[in-house]
């Protein structure tokens, strides 16, 4: 029996039974529309998380107080919040001695309550150094960002961000005027132009300080982080065996920082995704298992109700394996149909979600949709062996004179 | 031809053994024309299937050309069936969803035949069977006489030896039986072996040979002795 025969006759199967079909495609297409739709959401979370990374500049090196076992595990440790040992501006300082340090901006992170005349506003502050702009890419809307100081100076400016600007100015220039933070005031030097999240900072929601007086803000010398650039993405390791030495020796010959490459942050939180991913796709694929259970009812009822057809074909000489292959394809047939459909469903969702959330780049992954394909032609035929095996088996004499 | 010894043919039933066919034996030439009389459950439909080979006999050989097909696996059995026999039964057995043409060149798509000579053949045997006008009609759109001779259409598209026919007029009005028996006696004239179960006697007269059966035995065989 030639193939193409074995699918025209599957087919003409088929189509005697439009709705059966219509039944088991759309169970089988709602399967596999499903994977491809959550695994596009997973794909597109992943890739957005990326961005956010790689929005953070190149080669960039971020020292954490406190060791952690490895630094590739950097992460976590900062989570964990361990903090032995404060880092202070001077061990920021002193880290521009390495030559593979490009520049070194000190972050300290805290809250406080900003008011100006009657208005009054929970803010995130943050006390850094001019060269955070740069490294940040943040962009100037108004004036100018902070002062190029050195580091321990402290000058009582700010430069705010697009939401905070919005709610104390609205539409009036804030540029000179003075903004009080907890107890201190400093006078406002550049608005930030609106950029949303970037990395672990929402830029827009912030005051920035130069760090010597969050420092006096907060009454705190320990940095929350030290971001260093270095001169080149291929010198990171040496920088950070650098920065490593250089602290140790300011710390007594311990090394009490965890040096974390943005790579390693970014391989975390890449692998973190792309678990969810997997999960979602799993999740949904049982849909498909759920299908197959579906594929196997359905098949069943074809071989009985065509039991005498069966009887018919043995007895103009088809073999067993010939009854097997037809409706093992039928069933092929069927999940075929059911897969191209739920691709065309779910890239259809897929390019609606793309519509209704612009800022995401929704593409299902090409393995998703090709392993949901695979998935359901197996469950599929995996399903539909009982029934064909049942049929095959049939004896010609007692199927010619089923009813 | 065909040669049975002994053939024997037991259903169990329960704990109950019944016995259809009871140590027949048989030969048959190529080409004869033979019908099977005789009361309804004395065994003629089990002797044609067993003939046909889609019934293995309890006991007893049956040797097609020469060669024992009693002892033959499943496999060989339905090689056998699709080189040797053609089948047509009381209730025509057509696949409802294909049309006359598809049908008949069933059997030849199982043999992997290709579409080209597929197609050619079945136009010609529905020819022969007055059906020419009827290439894509589905048994649906056909009376029972038509139908039936896309049945025998179906059954000769491999050119069998045998055609085993078991009660093929019985479903049918006399004027379609009239014409279908017209079909199967000329194929015998053109030398097929054409064996027919009937308890219509008018039909069964027109054998050239007739056989009885009672009980599962062969009561009466009009076989000349050679
Ligand atoms: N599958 C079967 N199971 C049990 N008994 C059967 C079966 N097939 C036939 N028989 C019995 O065998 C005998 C012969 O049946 P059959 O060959 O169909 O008779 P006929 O065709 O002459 O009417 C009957 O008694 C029938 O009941
Ligand atoms: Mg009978």
């Amino acid at each position: 029996m030639k193939i193409i025969d074995t699918i025209r006759l599957s087919a003409q199967a088929i189509s005697r039974y439009p709705l059966r079909t219509f039944m088991l495609v759309l169970a089988i297409a709602v399967g596999v529309a499903a994977v491809v739709l959550l695994t596009a959401i997973g794909e597109g979370a992943r890739q957005y998380v990326n961005g956010q990374f790689t929005s953070l500049g190149t080669h960039l090196l971020i020292i954490l107080p406190g060791k952690t076992e490895t630094s590739g595990a950097g992460v976590t440790g900062v989570l964990m919040g361990e903090t032995p040992r404060d880092l202070t501006l001077q061990d920021a300082i002193a880290l521009h001695r390495s030559v593979h340090v490009e520049k070194v901006t000190p972050i300290i992170l805290g809250s406080g309550t900003a008011s100006w005349r009657q208005r009054q506003r929970e803010i995130t502050v943050i006390g850094t150094t001019a060269e955070m702009l740069d490294i940040q890419s943040w962009r100037i809307e108004l004036g100018q960002f902070l002062p190029a100081v050195d580091m321990d100076v402290a000058t009582p400016v700010c430069v705010i961000g697009s939401v905070v600007k919005n709610e104390f100015f609205g539409n009036t220039n804030p540029i000179g005027q003075w903004l009080r933070i907890g107890d201190t005031r400093c006078r406002i030097n550049g608005t930030l132009a609106q950029a949303g999240r970037t990395g672990f900072l929402d830029s827009d929601e912030l005051v920035i300080l130069p760090v010597a007086n969050a420092q006096q803000l907060f009454d705190a010398p320990g940095l929350f982080r030290i971001l260093v650039q270095t001169t080149g993405p291929q010198v990171i390791n040496q920088a950070k065996q650098d920065i490593i030495k250089i602290t140790k020796s300011r710390h007594q010959g311990e090394e009490d920082i965890t040096v974390v490459t943005q790579d390693a942050v970014l391989e975390t939180f890449d692998s973190i995704f792309q678990m969810i991913t997997l999960g979602l796709a799993g999740i949904a694929s049982i849909s498909l298992v759920v299908a197959g259970v579906l594929i196997m009812n359905v098949m069943l009822v074809a071989v009985s109700q065509r039991t005498q057809e069966i009887g018919v074909l043995k007895a103009l000489g088809a073999q067993k394996h010939q009854i097997l292959t037809l409706f093992l394809t039928e069933a092929m047939c069927l999940t075929g149909l059911g897969g191209l459909l739920g691709l065309v469903l779910g890239n259809g969702g897929v390019k609606l979600l793309s519509i209704l959330t612009p800022e995401l780049n929704f593409t299902a992954p090409i393995w998703a949709m090709a392993g949901s394909i695979g998935m359901a032609t197996t469950s599929g035929l995996a399903f539909s062996i009982i029934p064909a095996w049942h049929a095959a088996r049939l004896d010609p004499v007692s199927a010619l004179a089923a009813r | 031809m065909i040669k049975l010894r002994g053939i024997c043919r037991n259903f169990q039933v329960g704990d109950q053994i019944v016995t259809a066919l009871n140590h027949v034996d048989l030969e048959i030439q190529h080409g004869e024309y033979i019908s099977i009389m005789g009361p309804s459950g004395s065994g003629k439909s089990t002797l044609l299937n067993i003939l046909g080979l889609l019934d293995r006999p309890t006991e007893g050989t049956y040797w097609l050309n020469k060669k024992d097909v009693s002892q033959l696996e499943e496999r060989a059995l339905a090689e056998q069936r699709q080189k040797n026999i053609g089948f047509i039964f009381q209730f025509f057995h057509l696949i409802p969803r294909l049309s006359a043409r598809e049908n008949v060149e069933l059997p030849m798509l199982l043999a992997g035949k290709s579409a080209n000579a597929r197609r050619e053949r079945s136009r010609d045997v529905l020819k022969s069977m007055g059906l020419d006008d009827r290439l894509n009609h589905r048994p649906d759109q056909l009376s029972g006489g038509e139908r039936q001779r896309v049945a025998i259409g179906r059954a000769i598209v491999m050119e069998p030896a045998v055609l085993l026919a078991d009660e093929p007029t019985g479903n049918l009005d006399s004027k379609s039986g009239d014409e279908v028996i017209q079909v199967i006696e000329q194929l015998n004239q053109e030398g097929i072996s054409l064996i027919v179960v009937t308890h219509d006697p008018e039909i069964g007269k027109r054998a050239d040979r007739h056989l009885t059966l009672h009980d599962g035995e062969v009561h009466h065989d009009t076989k000349k002795r050679l």
